[in-house]
């Protein structure tokens, strides 16, 4: 005989979340459309590998924007201190290049976890001001200790060892694509994994209403300052992967431009999905790359109206408007 | 009938042989341009382009039988991955036989490594560097490197009664580059740096440093910051504080007078001396036409250094071209191009055959009110002047 | 002494640039990074009018203001007004797209060299005291800035416009209720507020140049004034600015090495310290 309030045994609180956190038809189409984009466009591998690892910088903004609701104009920070500490170390003559990876999160977490205090005071535009000043500040220091990081002219002189010792990087970017899809991918499963888990559960509370989550008992703070160094590793981890495919590190990796065009792109695929950000990523930079080779000076202008009507008519980007598109089909069914 | 017979034969044999033969059709020689044409730095990849295009406008598009095809791809300038990723599609997609170009220093060092693994020519067309050249051996230079235009008028004003000078220089690479060259070439001749001011590379107001130098009264000030609004900012506060009047000299690496900012600063730009290696006033047959055909190709535009260093570019191409009966590759290429001399609408030139780099005369110019334009007008000048920044 | 009087003039033009942002942030909690755009587009109208058309500087400074206040007008009308309810980012991104539209207009329209401006030469030049060398056109941003500043008190304060504008800021719905045309309020607020951009814009260009960048180069600066001073204040962005500008000028004077850095950890240091700004409203932003 059962007893009166024993649960059956596969219903427990978890189910929903583990529901939601197995893999869908839709996503192993996804993934499969990188190593397709391998044979059909043999020619154009770097600016695949570009993307991918623009992606990863975008997926670490989309963890702390999307999911804490952390608006932030200087994540650029976390990507240039990656780049350089990766840049550096091969420099130097450590040219492995998955201890360049290592060094450069481990150097990214620790400016996001410091910075991290500054970001919990004051609401909006406080944080984006300050998420900036220290942005500028670190551009202004690589610009000014050029004996250290080349400056204006740039970090080079750049040495990579082949990955794993055996697959050397190569002119045509082969070695680079698989290496930056291989860590995109890795480290995109382990933000699936932590986004579906009772802490991405309540960072989406948080993000919701700040006011009620205490009263659950959630730590605010400590949660908000975790995935902002989490947010901060992944990007320093694109940045060094930028340093070590291009064999170049330049100033601009600290750049304001780079902070704002990813912010667009973010919006573009739809924030708090993470596919949005790899989706917006893509579609952002291969629209630039065709509209450049049509028209170098105006393609500013068709971005800005791009943004300005997708705020305006499609806020939820890319993304929202696929969901929205499913929810269609399945009514008309 | 075997008359008809032996004759379609032979008939059908010579036509055999004939359609068997190579088809001679010359392929072109396909530059890839690498260039900002958007962004800050597009005024740079335009003059560039412009240059490049006039050269081949004015001496036709073929050489050694072989038709001149321009491929260009902007890479922002800001971006080095960019210059990078285009340098590496315009060898793998496009199959270029030269690259070209390089507005900035930066996307000349990412675009090095390409050019010596994929053994194809680079012609640097602004970026100004001095290690540029020694970063590929494939690598020519037909611009101008910051210590040579940087070195002569140290030397100038040692001669010329300059004896205490203040550094105002902009806190990034070009900027130290500047400072080093010029202290080095002074104080070697004698004179002194007072003091040393570095300006924050984004600065709007000049006051504290313009301050700083009325308290130290030097003879002179020299001058290095970016193009852009600094130096007319600098140049009107300059003339604001009257230091120019007080006696105090302004003296600078010609790219602060360069002819298309020169309108900008105006009145104030009136006295400045600078030392570079090309002027639209350059006296010069050359020059003449250069400036002529410029004008009505694309008038209003002034024509600064850049245009004549995208128009040298191509001429060296084009005559390495003519040397090597046509022939791109690289090695044999780079090797005829070594030592090529000629006289430029700047005046005469000649590629280092030991460092592959621009050997050139850079002239000593005050800027002045020539009809209704400022022009830097020459007036002294060091011929076949090396560039003094190799290690 | 020179460099304090330095540093208030460059706090001052900081002041005429971000006053119309403080009051558009503040007034009606509306991130408009554009806001640089306005400043621009003031500048252009100013060179056109005083270079091509032979308009004198100072009488091309109210038709400046005019100009930009309509533009201002007819992009509140169409646009802006969608997204007052908004959130902060989505304000911020459609700024932000409005940004890049008007620059490539700018470079468009104009190419992307330095604007050339002369001042008439009555505002050239500086005359000497002891100890203190005054620059004519510093003297006049100072001059200017505090009458600007002084009259938008005035209007906030004591005009029947300025109740109005409390009363639909603080709680639109009970002003509704009291008759007062909100939407007519907020239009002429924002086309206030981007008139003063333009003005702003016009004068800097003397300083700071002018080519289609502008908005990028300085917008950090705008905001810094705003997060400082704290939102909706109108003596906070005065304060703020007056003390950026002098920290700024005297720290590159005295701490050359540190020159650049000294505004960020001003503005940093201050905004841990008091993230609502020296007098901003804590609840605002």
């Amino acid at each position: 005989m059962r007893q009166p309030c024993e649960m059956p045994k596969d219903v427990g609180e978890r189910e929903p979340l583990r529901r939601a956190a197995r893999w869908r038809a839709a996503e192993w189409g996804f993934w499969s459309l990188p190593v397709i984009a391998y044979f059909v466009f043999p020619d154009n591998l770097v600016l695949l590998s570009q993307i991918a690892i623009t992606g990863l910088f975008c997926l670490s903004l989309d963890l702390i924007l999307g999911y804490a609701g952390i608006v932030s104009l200087g994540h650029v920070a976390f990507f240039g201190v990656g780049a350089y500490a990766a840049g550096l170390l091969a420099s130097h003559g450590h040219g492995e290049p998955f201890t360049g990876l290592a060094v450069a999160a481990v150097s990214a977490a620790a400016l996001g976890y410091i910075t991290s205090f500054l970001v919990l005071r004051g609401a909006d535009l406080t944080r984006l001001m300050v998420t900036l000043g220290v942005a500028m500040m670190l551009y202004e220091l690589a610009n000014k200790l050029t004996d250290i990081t080349g400056g204006v002219d740039g970090l080079s002189g750049i040495d990579v060892h082949p990955v794993l010792g055996y697959f050397a990087f190569d002119l045509y970017g082969k070695t680079a694509y698989w290496y930056c899809l291989a860590v995109l991918f890795v480290l995109f499963v382990l933000a699936r994994r932590l986004v579906h888990s009772p802490f991405g559960l309540s960072l989406h509370g948080i993000r919701l209403n700040v006011g009620r989550m205490p009263a659950l008992g959630t730590p605010v703070n400590r949660r908000l300052s975790a995935i902002y160094t989490i947010g901060a590793l992944y990007a320093g981890v694109a940045g060094a992967l930028l340093a070590q495919t291009t064999q170049f590190v330049a100033v601009d990796s600290l750049g304001f431009s780079r902070s704002a065009e990813l912010l667009l792109m973010l919006v573009l695929g739809g924030s708090g999905t993470l596919y949005g950000a790899l989706v917006g990523t893509s579609v952002f930079m291969v629209a630039r790359y065709l509209l450049s080779n049509l028209n170098a000076q105006y393609w500013q202008f068709w971005l800005g109206l791009l943004l300005v009507l997708i705020v305006l008519f499609a806020r939820d980007g890319i993304m929202g408007g696929l969901r929205r598109l499913m929810r269609l089909l399945r009514r008309n069914e | 009938m075997k008359l008809i017979l032996r004759m379609n034969t032979a008939l059908c044999a010579f036509l055999g042989v004939l359609l068997a033969l190579p088809v001679a059709a010359a392929e072109p020689v396909k530059i890839g341009l690498v260039l900002p044409m958007s962004g800050p730095f597009a005024g740079y990849g335009k003059q560039i382009e412009e240059g490049v295009r006039l050269y081949l406008k004015q001496h036709g598009d073929a050489y050694a039988g072989r038709k001149v095809v321009l491929i260009v791809k902007d890479d922002t300038g800001v971006a080095p991955e960019v210059s990078k990723r285009d340098a590496q599609e315009l060898v793998v997609q496009d199959k270029v036989d030269i690259l070209a170009g390089f507005g900035l220093t930066p996307s000349a060092f990412a675009v090095a490594p390409i050019a010596t693994e994929a053994k194809k020519p680079m012609v640097v067309m602004n970026a100004a560097t001095s290690s540029v050249t020694t970063k590929s051996d494939y690598i020519l230079r037909t611009s101008m490197t910051l210590p040579q235009v940087t070195a002569p008028i140290a030397s100038w004003a040692a001669k010329n009664g300059i004896h205490k000078v203040v550094t105002v220089v902009a806190d990034y690479g070009p900027g130290h580059d500047a400072e080093e060259q010029f202290k080095k070439t002074f104080v070697a001749a004698g004179g002194q740096i007072v003091a040393e001011i570095r300006t924050p590379v984004k600065n709007p107001d000049f006051a504290p440093y313009l301050q700083k130098v009325k308290d130290t009264k030097p003879d002179a000030v020299f001058l290095f910051l970016p193009a852009g609004e600094q130096p007319v900012a600098f140049m009107k506060g300059f003339a604001e504080r009257d230091l120019a009047k007080s006696g105090i000299k302004l003296i600078a690496t010609g790219d602060l007078t360069a002819e298309t900012a020169l309108d900008a600063i105006g009145a104030p730009a009136l006295g400045v001396i600078t030392s570079f290696h090309y002027a639209e006033a350059h006296n010069s047959p050359e020059n003449k036409t250069f400036v002529d055909a410029w004008y009505k190709a694309y008038g209003p535009d002034r024509p600064d250094f850049m245009a004549v260093a995208g128009y040298d570019g191509m001429h060296l191409i084009a005559e390495t071209l003519k040397k090597t009966g046509g022939s791109t590759d690289g090695d044999r290429f780079v090797e005829a191009a070594k030592g090529m001399k000629w006289v430029s609408p700047r005046g005469p030139i000649s590629i280092d055959p030991a460092t592959r780099d621009i050997v050139q005369t850079i002239y000593i110019r005050r800027v002045e009110k020539v009809g209704e334009k400022l022009q830097n007008v020459e007036f002294d000048q060091v011929p076949d002047f090396k560039d003094p920044g190799k290690p | 002494m020179t460099i304090f009087f330095d540093g208030i003039a460059s706090g001052m033009l900081l002041f005429l640039i971000s006053v119309g942002l403080s009051v558009t942030l503040g007034l009606m909690n509306f991130v408009n990074l554009a806001h640089g755009a306005f400043a621009m587009l003031g500048g252009y109208i100013c060179v056109t009018l005083t270079q091509h058309a032979g308009i004198p500087f100072l009488a091309s400074l109210p038709l400046v203001l005019v100009g930009v206040g309509l533009v201002g007008v007819v992009l509140e009308r169409l646009l802006y007004r969608r997204l007052y309810g908004a959130t902060h980012l989505d304000q911020v991104l459609f700024s932000i797209g409005l940004l890049l539209m008007s620059i490539a207009g700018a470079h468009f329209v104009f190419g992307d060299e330095q604007q050339p401006l002369e001042l008439p030469t009555y505002l050239q030049g500086q005359f000497n005291l002891p100890g203190l060398d005054v620059g004519i056109y510093r003297l006049f941003l100072i001059i200017l800035g505090a009458a600007i500043a002084l009259g938008l008190e005035l209007l906030v304060r004591r005009t029947r416009f300025g109740a109005q504008l409390r009363a639909s800021v603080d709680n639109p719905r009970a002003a509704r209720g009291l008759g007062i045309d909100v939407n007519r309020v907020f239009t002429l607020t924002f086309a206030l507020g981007s008139a003063l951009a333009g003005l702003g814009g016009a004068l800097g260009v003397e300083m700071l140049g002018l080519d289609p960048g502008f908005p990028l180069k300085y917008i950090v600066y705008f905001l810094i004034v705003v997060a400082v001073g704290g939102s909706g204040s109108i003596k906070g962005s005065l304060l703020a600015s007056v003390v950026l500008g002098v920290a700024d000028v005297a720290g590159k004077y005295y701490l050359p090495e540190f020159g650049a850095f000294v505004i960020y950890a001003v503005m940093v240091s201050m905004l841990i310290f008091r993230p609502q700004g020296l007098l901003g409203r804590a609840a605002a932003l």
